[in-house]
């Protein structure tokens, strides 16, 4: 087990260029929090590029930071705020779900596992604002794509397909994201006593109006959110912007869901941490041996997808982010039920697909047994697979981190 | 403009072609010189070539039905939507199919529940608009072609618009494509719910100028209409002092829904044709538009005024109604026709570049001009930086079409040169083809072609766009092998 360092691109590019020429896998990793993350990777060697460090510059103006990928997350959170701006997608932070402490992370790490939080609907993912990268293939080659401005058609988008391709494609070596002025003002409806169903319902007439709503979540009366009423099930909905803008819109909103349900408001820090809870799914990071999965479905199918869980998955608990959309469940420690969990994604009723779910939480020995990530249809997977062998031919980068035995 | 050498065997086979076309997609096959015509060319005129032959399939199927005797038969294929794209994307081939999605017209879906829409390729960009406008929702990504391009070109093109600085461009209101790999085989990426799993294949096929695969299914987001939008219109002496006010406007922490800049000369020719109050004696005129809650829009809207009073503005009108609002931006969206009365014709280039390159960029096109003989207009998504530079023109006048495409080059070049692109979303087709070895070396070009590779390793999906030179995918550059020692040994190691 050897560790590599490189300091810069250029000892990037030789480390990979020495695996591809000895075939010696590499797991490459920045500063390792996003471990557990994805399959266990089958290397005998490590790239540890949290020595690419640094920001090479961020411009407020031109919306645009460049930074080398192990650059910490914290660091560059702080610069941003700074100016008053963020990464609009929200990257959670999964330190303390898979056991590690809060606030570590990289940047690279969180462009490489495609992270977003509650406001995905709306301002999309860390796919959505990453504008250029530079990167090493698994060639042992250096390229470069998209660019260093925020509206680009030039080529194809490559940084879109090298962002949450857990690193089994390229070694990034250097970021250029897009960033954006925080919300100056936040605040959060409570609506009180809502099962699911309900829930999801409320959420959809919040989404579809012109409220500008910015997270909507259903939390169940089993799992404890910061500022929520005990045992009780509720639908969260936060509104962002100027202060009047957000006072505005939240007094349409309560007057138009007004009746339907118990109504209450968080304001500043008890409104930050409610939805901080829900970014990281802080709930299930309390029981670190129970298994937790992500199910990604249409919002309006959520509550059913729900119940089909619940009666399928003995133990288990969820709750529900993007209006319905996201699934987070957990389940006691043992068997991954992964056939229930996908069994539980309703049939597609004619367009697209209805929905795919990922074990984001479970022990290395279930990670390498079960799918962690969908399982595709085989013209997609051969796709993928064509994909992968132009990148990495020699299935040096990350080998296994997808998909078994790629 | 070279296109590749047309294969003769395929032309000597055309009859044969005809025949197993029109078994595939029966009633879809059009093959007299005639109706062929109809084809010859796009939004980017000026090239013209009549295809091989034209097949206007009506099903997923029967475009997997025409694809697939392309491919055993070794034919070129060039997917075309509207035909109104400006790179010349879908400029035919002489040994080529053109593969029309027009009649692939249906929304499939109307989903209010789940917020999307799902329509099959050849649907409009403002059909989608018009099919839930009654409800209140809309498509955000507004190109101004939009009564006419199709979504499937818009999602080839990963079309923009004024208002996608706040709302995102094609790529960014897409969950859900349905495409055919140039084997025929049918590909579902996402839907109904957020991010398709695995690789981002529909980020890569969004873009991809119908290099990769025919799209033949569509699921965008739509959202809800803004319950108001103002627009201010802003004077300045100076381009520099409208840069400024953008890029201050923006670091105040705004977004507004759009925020166009023309220069003088764009801002005449517009006020000439639509009489929309310009002050025709200012610099640089922007066009803010705030929109969201009336409480926030008058807010900002007042912060805007106050931003560009002390950085100089001249001028400065707030739209009081929705016809004056209307008229603000007729001015702007004319802003083409409105060159073309000034000149016989007209040549958009499309370049992105960093915000506060705008004064030295625009300096330097200004000398560019008399280097060149040729006037030029400038119309600027400035919240962007994407600019759009409209070199005027006759192409009557022997020598000038060509001094105009020089002209246009030499200010992409520039585009790229203080660290821009060479395209923001007009997209690159033959038009800026030849340019890519500007912005990108040859590995990076090399790279993006494996991609291509692993969706078309015989380059028969609208070769001759794009990428300059074609290398057959197994010919590609050897890998670098470097037998021998551990890469840097002194480092600490743990």
């Amino acid at each position: 087990m050897t560790v590599l360092k490189p300091d810069n691109a250029a000892q990037v590019l030789e480390a990979v260029r020495w695996a591809v020429a000895e075939e010696q896998p590499l797991e490459i990793v920045g500063t390792g929090t996003k471990r557990g993350l994805g399959r266990p990777v089958q290397a005998a060697h490590t790239l540890d590029l949290s020595g690419l460090s640094g920001v090479v510059s961020y411009e407020p103006e031109e919306l645009l930071l460049t930074v080398l990928p192990g650059t910490p997350m914290a660091e560059v959170t702080a610069l941003l705020a700074g100016r008053g701006q963020e990464f609009a997608f929200e990257a959670p932070d999964h330190g303390p779900l898979l056991g590690l402490p809060g606030g570590g992370g990289t940047v690279g790490g969180v462009v490489s596992a495609g992270l977003a939080g509650p406001r995905r609907f709306k301002a999309g993912s860390a796919r959505d604002h990453v504008l250029g990268l530079h990167a090493v293939s698994g060639r042992g080659e250096s390229f470069k794509a998209g660019g260093k401005v925020v509206k680009n058609v030039t080529g194809y988008d490559l940084p879109k397909l090298l962002t949450g391709a857990y690193g089994t494609l390229g070694v990034l070596t250097e970021l250029t994201i897009k960033v954006l002025p925080g919300p100056e003002t936040a605040r959060t409806l409570v609506l009180a006593g809502v099962a699911a169903a309900d829930g999801i319902a409320l959420m959809a007439a919040a989404l579809g109006s012109s409220a500008e709503v910015s997270g909507a979540a259903w939390v169940p009366e089993n799992l404890a959110f910061p500022g929520l009423p005990d045992r009780t099930p509720c639908a969260v909905l936060r509104l962002e912007g100027p202060a009047v803008s957000v006072a505005a819109r939240m007094t349409h909103l309560r007057a138009m869901l007004d009746g339907r349900a118990a109504q209450a408001e968080l304001a500043g820090e008890e409104s930050a941490a409610l939805w901080r809870a829900i970014r990281d799914v802080t709930p299930f990071a309390e029981d670190p041996d129970r298994l937790v999965w992500k199910l990604s479905v249409p919002p309006a199918e959520g509550a059913r997808v729900l119940d089909r869980l619940l009666s399928a998955c003995p133990g288990a608990k969820a709750f529900l982010d993007q209006g319905g959309g996201w699934i987070w469940l957990s389940l006691p420690a043992g068997d991954a039920l992964a056939g229930a969990v996908r069994g539980a994604i309703l049939a597609p009723e004619g367009f697209g697909g209805g929905g795919h779910a990922t074990l984001v939480r479970a022990p290395e020995a279930v990670r390498a047994s079960v799918p962690v990530f969908q399982p595709q249809p085989a013209g997609l997977a051969a796709l993928s697979a064509r994909i992968k062998a132009q990148f990495d031919p020699k299935g040096v980068l990350n080998p296994g981190r997808m998909t078994a035995g790629a | 403009m070279l296109m590749p050498k047309p294969d003769e065997a395929v032309l000597r086979n055309r009859e044969a072609l005809v025949a197993r076309l029109e078994r595939a997609v029966p009633g879809g096959v059009i093959g007299a010189e005639d109706a062929r015509r109809a084809y010859d060319t796009d939004g980017l005129s000026m090239y013209r070539q009549l295809p091989l032959v034209v097949v206007l399939p009506r099903s997923t199927a029967e475009v997997a039905a025409a694809l697939k005797v392309c491919k055993e038969m070794g034919v070129k294929v060039v997917p075309r939507g509207a035909g109104t794209g400006l790179s010349g994307g879908a400029l035919p081939l002489a040994d080529g199919i053109i593969l029309g999605l027009s009649k692939l017209n249906r929304i499939l879906d109307i989903d209010y529940d789940n917020r999307t829409v799902t329509v099959q390729p050849g649907v409009t960009n403002l059909g989608i608009t018009h099919a839930v406008q009654h409800a209140g929702f809309y498509y955000a990504p507004d190109p101004s072609s939009q009564i006419a391009c199709s979504i499937g070109g818009n999602v080839a093109e990963n079309s923009g618009g004024v208002h996608c600085l706040k709302y995102g461009v094609t790529t960014n209101n897409i969950l859900g494509i349905e495409f055919v790999t140039m084997d025929g085989e049918v590909v579902r990426l996402g839907g109904k719910h957020l991010d398709s799993e695995g690789y981002d294949l529909m980020g890569v096929l969004t873009g991809s100028e119908g290099l990769l695969g025919v799209v033949t299914e569509v699921t965008v987001r739509i959202l809800q209409k803004p319950e108001t939008a103002r627009a201010v219109l802003l004077g300045f002496p100076s381009v520099e002092a409208g840069g400024e006010t953008v890029a201050a406007i923006i670091a105040a922490g705004i977004i507004p829904g759009g925020m166009e800049m023309m220069d003088n000369p764009a801002l005449n020719a517009a006020e000439d044709f639509v009489n929309a109050g310009y002050p025709r004696d200012a610099a640089s005129l922007l066009i803010v538009e705030l929109d969201g809650p009336m409480a926030e829009v008058d807010h900002l809207i007042e912060r805007v005024e106050g931003i560009a009073r002390g950085l100089g503005a001249t001028y400065c009108r707030v739209s009081t109604s929705e016809e004056e609002r209307a008229a603000f931006w007729a001015g702007r969206k004319a802003a083409f026709p409105a060159v073309g009365r000034i000149a016989a014709d007209y040549m958009c280039m499309d370049g992105t570049i960093p915000r506060k390159e705008l004064p030295r960029v625009l300096r330097r096109m200004t000398e560019m001009q008399d280097e060149f003989g040729l006037r030029v207009a400038n119309v600027f998504h400035a919240g962007d930086g994407n600019l759009h530079p409209l070199i005027l023109f006759d192409a009557n006048n022997p020598g000038e079409l060509e001094r105009a495409e020089k002209f246009g080059a030499a200010i992409l070049r520039l585009c790229v040169e203080v660290g821009g692109v060479l395209t923001g979303e007009h997209g690159v087709g033959i038009e800026k083809r030849d340019l890519m070895t500007d912005q990108f070396d040859a590995a990076d070009l090399e790279q993006q072609i494996r991609l291509k590779c692993a969706f078309d390793p015989d380059h028969l999906l609208n070769p001759g766009k794009v990428f300059p030179v074609l290398h057959r995918c197994a010919e590609l550059g050897r890998m670098v092998v470097h037998k021998g020692r551990m890469p840097f040994p002194d480092l600490p190691r743990f």
